[in-house]
């Protein structure tokens, strides 16, 4: 009996040893991280946790040293994943119960789903750095970000203020409302989005009729399917009835890494940069 | 053409014009029917109408909507046609354009061209040459397998071999676009069938084909007629069944490649128009044919017409449409019939 206590006393001063060891979490640093999302894989890297990523999904494409693999984001398999060893897999959507089979393996999972407004975005990058000891360097990037963001918004003149924009993400004319993460950035810079006026479903991404672009007349043509489909600024001109829209007789047209417009991590910065200027471009030539 | 069979066909091209008509003057942009009327009469000479339309209205009007409404009498006119001419020539209800392989022909097609074109300068070009060439190489194979296991006299065997070609090209594609999800959107959208991307440059692109096409069949509306009494007895007709059979299907192939090429899976056309027609007029293929080309034209604009209007300023996807105006029409009209057999 006195034996079965002291065990039992053991034990527990055992726990209690251990358990201050972790992290706050009640789970150690991870050190061996599998990434499935290409947004978390840029915020990992840019919070400094890039060393302790073994594994990133295939549409990881950024930044160019992330040990990109075979692995699939859309289609997963836990098994494949759990083949890396990881003792945190981070995923931006859990696609057939991934989260639920790689808890059945003791495999702990973080889910970043796409963030709605750039505070989202800092929220990710600051929980990622609370679970992966980089606290430091994630409050770096999230200032960082802010700073470049503020300097961009800061740039723009007057006559920008109030241009409209039409934001292509595929060339059969889906486009993106101000209430979705791109468009939201593009209105810090004062722009305004022609695609509000579609969203009766609250989608976020309506389905433009070619007629009604033409008539909008934007602007500002943000084209985020220059990867994808290979548009280009001759590719909108030559479009039947396109050559008349302001966007392309004034320059307007601005081409962005499809990657870069549909993610919500660090890079977002740069896509705003491109807009600001085009914006610019065209409140100059006006 | 038999004085009965004036009525009708004269029914159904004021239906095409009407239909035309409304294409031309709805859309998310209310140009004016007066303005849209004057700008038409200003385009025939001596008439000295002028265009009171601007720039961007007249782009909107010539570049965007009437391609559209032309492309879709030539893709909806053709689809019923053909699925007309293969529930003749199989004689089976159920038959429809994209019977043997077509689809999933060019489905595979246009998956391959969207998924490995786009390193390429002119992706969007190769998208309806691989769709067209994939859909011709599905009914090739189909017919190979479907003659080789019965002699080419068993119609059933080549609707199922049709379904094991379509099964095996459909594995095909739904893995290369496993394979490559960056471009699941891009390849759904073009599954689910598109007008809203059409110029001139598409309409010029398929008109010869389905022109021709058209012609060749509507010459064989009275064999058609002839076949559906059986083989052997239109055989002993004097009808050359197999030549009969293999012509209709390579030219209705043909026009539906070509269809498919440039807009893509647009469903239901090529089954519903044939069936209402033959439900409402009765089973004779020399009404059947001339009233599906222009009762698939008229309803594949109007279907558009819907896309394009019904959430506005934002699309529809028109396979939606057909499907989701399609059945409930074709259920009244299967209600209100009493000839279906």
């Amino acid at each position: 009996m006195v034996t079965v206590r002291l065990a039992g006393l053991l034990a527990l001063a055992l726990a209690l040893l251990v358990v201050p060891a972790a992290s706050p979490n009640g789970a150690a640093t991870p050190q061996r991280i599998v990434s499935l999302s290409p947004t978390a894989t840029e915020d990992l890297f840019a919070i400094g946790a890039g060393p302790q990523v073994v594994a990133v999904d295939d549409q990881s494409n950024y930044p160019a040293n992330a040990p990109k693999t075979k692995l699939s984001g859309y289609t997963p398999n836990a098994e494949a994943i759990a083949s890396y060893r990881p003792d945190l897999v981070v995923v931006s959507s859990n696609p057939n119960g991934l989260v639920a089979a790689l808890a059945k393996l003791h495999i702990r999972t973080l889910l970043q789903p796409p963030a709605r407004n750039l505070e989202g975005t800092y929220a990710q990058l600051r929980r990622l750095g609370a679970v992966t000891g980089n606290a430091a360097g994630a409050a770096a990037a999230v200032k960082g970000l802010r700073r470049r963001i503020a300097q961009v918004v800061a740039s723009m003149p007057a006559g920008a203020k109030g241009l409209t924009f039409y934001e292509e993400l595929s060339p059969d004319y889906y486009s993106a409302t101000s209430k979705t993460f791109a468009g939201q950035v593009l209105t810090l810079l004062g722009l305004k989005d022609i695609a509000d006026a579609a969203d009766r479903t609250g989608s976020g991404y309506p389905k433009l009729s070619a007629e009604y672009i033409v008539a909008a007349n934007p602007d500002l043509v943000v084209l985020a399917d220059t990867k994808c489909c290979g548009q280009t600024a001759a590719s909108v001109k030559a479009r039947p009835g396109w050559g008349s829209i302001s966007a392309v007789t004034r320059g307007g047209v601005v081409g962005v890494s499809d990657d870069v417009a549909s993610r919500w991590g660090p890079r977002i910065v740069e896509f705003l940069r491109a807009v600001a200027q085009g914006a610019k471009a065209v409140a100059a030539a006006k | 053409m038999t004085p009965a069979a004036r009525l009708p066909i004269a029914c159904a091209a004021l239906f095409f014009v009407s239909a035309a008509l409304i294409g031309l003057l709805v859309g998310p942009v209310d140009l004016g029917i007066a303005a849209i009327l004057r700008t038409s009469l200003s385009h025939i000479p001596l008439l000295h109408v002028h265009s009171r339309l601007s720039d961007s209205d007249r782009a909107i009007l010539w570049q965007l909507r009437a391609p559209r409404v032309v492309l879709g009498a030539l893709v909806g006119g053709m689809l019923a046609l053909a699925g007309a001419s293969y529930q003749g020539v199989f004689r089976n209800p159920l038959a429809d354009p994209y019977l043997l392989g077509i689809a999933a022909g060019a489905g595979l097609g246009a998956t391959l061209a969207i998924v490995y074109g786009r390193e390429t300068v002119h992706a969007y070009d190769l998208i309806p040459l691989a769709a067209f060439a994939g859909g011709a190489l599905g009914v090739v194979a189909a017919y190979a397998l479907g003659r080789s296991a019965s002699g080419a006299r068993s119609t059933a065997s080549l609707i199922l071999a049709g379904v094991t070609v379509a099964s095996f090209l459909t594995a095909i594609q739904t893995f290369v676009q496993q394979q490559h999800s960056q471009s699941l959107q891009e390849v759904y959208s073009w599954i689910l069938g598109h007008l809203d991307t059409a110029g001139w440059h598409e309409v010029a692109l398929v008109a010869p084909y389905i022109a021709v096409s058209a012609i060749v069949i509507l010459l064989h509306r009275r064999v058609l007629d002839v076949l559906s009494v059986g083989d052997e007895e239109a055989a002993s007709l004097g009808v050359n069944v197999g030549r009969t059979r293999l012509l209709v299907v390579v030219f209705a192939t043909v026009g539906t490649a070509a269809a498919v090429a440039v807009s893509g899976l647009i469903g239901f056309v090529g089954i519903i128009v044939p069936h209402a027609i033959r439900l409402l007029l009765g089973p004779s293929y020399r009404l059947i044919l001339p009233l599906s080309l222009l009762g698939g034209a008229g309803f594949l604009i109007l279907a558009d017409v819907i896309a394009r209007s019904v959430m506005s300023p934002a699309e529809l996807p028109i396979g939606v449409v057909t499907a989701f105006f399609g059945a409930p029409f074709f259920a009244v009209v299967l209600r209100t019939s009493r000839s279906f057999s």
